[in-house]
């Protein structure tokens, strides 16, 4: 009933949602069309601002771009002028709803197993060594890992391509470039959960009747002690599907990430608001999602 | 497993009977090394970066004919395209992303455990209330909020500020835009951790054991729940500043960060990354400020647990 009742007001929050991003970047001063490369005289730029309504009140344009939305359109990229924002979405989110992808499976397929590990040898060498490494990957970010990755790997030992997205091997270093941080704060989330977890009372139980740690690690522990993790990987998920500026750049990657950030700069509204909607439906499913499996993993927790 | 084995605990061995729980958490922090040596890192670092302008014979923003030199005596860790001493830049750049970590993470603690905890006790129609505020929040991709507020009250400033004011303190105008849209963001993710965890806490036995003895909402969340969340609250506190010096990075990156000739390590590793190319190798450009950032981080993640520890005995190794 609950999780109902939260599908049912996805669709207002997202209006809401798309007439906040559309406010903020129409209101923002500055417009689309303000760092053209020539300054169009007083006329054609009215012109212009016309033909994509710009002239009118706020609140009209709004209500047009809603009616475009409901039969699906995006409307125009107003920067990309040859190009609708549809074009630019089914060009690109592919590509980075793949690198996100793998980027995630990368992140908590190194993530979980360490931070596991490390609570597992808790105060032993194994603990400190995989300690160090999850926190050495949260102080490396992205940005200095991908020009590194790039150095080494491509440009001196020529083993991976430096950059641009065409055969599977294109993918390797972008997905370690991007995943690495958040496999670091996977494994941290999950050794202190599983430390948490340790001290409960219902470990005491299972250990008194004489299970073997394994079993109480996994079985008993692991369910308790993921929560922190599974709350962290909906955000996580999202953002990592709407693709990465820093990523997509350093390696010319032809995704939606950099289209989020220039859009912004330049206050092409109808793909701010387009790429905004695209991440806040993704967000709001996967903490919808979170909040289910919450439910399902820890019986206590009632909503 | 470890938690019943005899690691000599820290309760019985600085079991002084005088002192309170919270000397005795100093007294169990004095003790972890890794969180010492970083605190003495930090010290050092902080020292050096004050110093660094009377012990070095190169200023950071002056131009000189010699660009990319490779790391030498003379310049310890090379120079960059403009021929500016790299180390002294790393120096000055010091400053503004420690200051900027330590901004983010204030807000991310004042703001977003008060409203994470407030929403999980009360619950409720409150509860649905402030966490669809940071729903909202957090569905805008903070990138864009933070873009358009940072340009938006540029612009206002401009508009405010006569021109010729405006050379001087431009720069520091800048700095405050950066953490206005910093700490915007930065509370967000602690208000959804602690919310969830006092969710799960507020039904345990011994909340419901306190609210029979008569104690007051803001006693039961002070006194008892909150500190079970300690932990996770330092844990994410060290993990926020990190973020935060990374988003200040990304920042710089676009050009609404720290602006040149002004540098911070994020866009000392920007500018790095720039000069990437398949000809030469400029590896000190990245690899410097690479290593001032992850150093400096390390520290600062190494005193968090060592904290964490300290003040949850049941969690210190």
């Amino acid at each position: 009933m609950y999780f109902l009742k939260r599908l049912a007001l996805m669709l207002p929050l997202l209006l809401f949602i798309s007439f906040l991003a559309f406010v903020l970047v129409r209101v923002a001063p500055g417009g689309p069309f303000d760092k053209e490369h020539r300054p169009a005289s007083p006329e054609i730029q009215r012109n212009i601002e016309a033909k994509y309504h710009l002239d009118e009140p706020i609140w009209k344009q709004y209500l047009r771009y809603l009616a475009d939305l409901a039969n699906g359109d995006f409307g125009p990229s107003l920067k990309y002028r040859n190009h609708s924002v549809n074009d630019i979405i089914r060009q690109g989110l592919p590509v980075s709803l793949t690198l996100g992808f793998l980027a995630f499976c990368f992140a908590q397929g190194i993530g979980i197993p360490l931070g596991f590990f490390t609570a597992a040898r808790r105060g032993k060498w194994g603990d400190y060594a995989g300690s160090f490494l999850a926190i050495l990957f949260i102080c490396v970010p992205g940005f200095v890992v991908g020009p590194l990755l790039i150095m080494t790997f491509a440009i001196h030992w020529h083993l991976f391509p430096a950059a641009l997205w065409e055969t599977p091997w294109h993918a390797v270093l972008p997905t370690i470039a991007l995943g690495i941080y958040f496999a670091g704060k996977i494994a941290r989330l999950m050794r202190e959960g599983m430390i948490g977890t340790m001290h409960e009372g219902f470990i005491t139980t299972a250990r008194a009747k004489g299970l073997s740690e394994n079993a109480i690690l996994l079985r008993h522990a692991f369910r308790l002690a993921v929560l922190p993790v599974v709350s962290y990987s909906g955000p996580l998920l999202a953002d990592l599907l709407t693709g990465s500026f820093v990523v997509e750049n350093i390696f010319q990657i032809p995704g939606i990430g950099v289209f989020l950030v220039n859009s912004s700069l330049n206050r092409d509204y109808t793909m701010v608001v387009g790429l905004v909607l695209l991440y806040a439906a993704l967000l709001l499913i996967m903490n919808l999602l979170v909040d289910v499996s919450y439910s399902l993993l820890d019986r206590r927790v009632q909503y | 497993m470890e938690a019943t084995e005899s690691v000599p605990s820290p309760l019985i061995s600085s079991s002084r009977p005088h002192l309170s729980p919270n000397q005795r958490a100093w007294q169990r922090f004095k003790r972890n090394r890794p969180a010492m040596i970083s605190v003495w890192f930090l010290l050092v670092l902080l020292t050096l970066i004050f110093l660094w302008p009377l012990l070095s014979p190169y200023r950071p923003d002056t131009l000189s004919d010699a660009q990319f030199q490779v790391p030498s005596l003379q310049h310890w860790c090379g120079t960059d395209v403009h021929g500016r001493d790299l180390l002294a830049r790393l120096m000055s750049g010091a400053r503004i992303s420690l200051l900027v970590g330590a901004v983010g993470a204030g807000v991310s603690l004042i703001i977003g455990v008060a409203w994470g905890a407030i929403a999980g006790y009360v619950g409720g129609r409150l509860d649905d209330a402030m966490m669809r505020v940071v729903d909202v929040l957090y569905s805008l991709p903070s990138i864009v909020f933070v873009i358009v507020l940072i340009t938006t009250l540029e612009d206002l400033v401009k508009r405010i500020v006569p021109k010729g004011f405006l050379t001087d303190t431009g720069l520091s105008v800048r700095l405050v835009l950066l953490f206005v849209g910093l700490g915007a963001i930065s509370w967000l993710t602690m208000a959804r951790i602690v919310r969830g965890q006092v969710l799960s806490l507020r039904t345990r036995n011994f909340v419901d054991a306190s609210r029979a003895l008569g104690a007051s909402h803001a006693r039961i969340l002070w006194h008892h729940i909150l500190p079970n969340i300690y932990g996770i609250i330092i844990v994410y506190l060290t993990l926020t500043v990190p973020a935060v010096m990374l988003y200040e990075s990304f920042l710089s990156y676009l050009g609404l960060g720290i602006q040149p000739p002004m540098a911070s390590w994020g866009s000392l590793i920007a500018e790095g990354a720039g000069e990437l190319n398949p000809i030469r190798i400029y590896w000190w450009l990245i690899v410097f400020p690479g290593a001032a950032l992850v150093t400096a981080l390390l520290a600062l993640n190494f005193i968090g647990d060592g904290l964490r520890d300290a003040f949850d005995p049941r969690s210190a190794v």
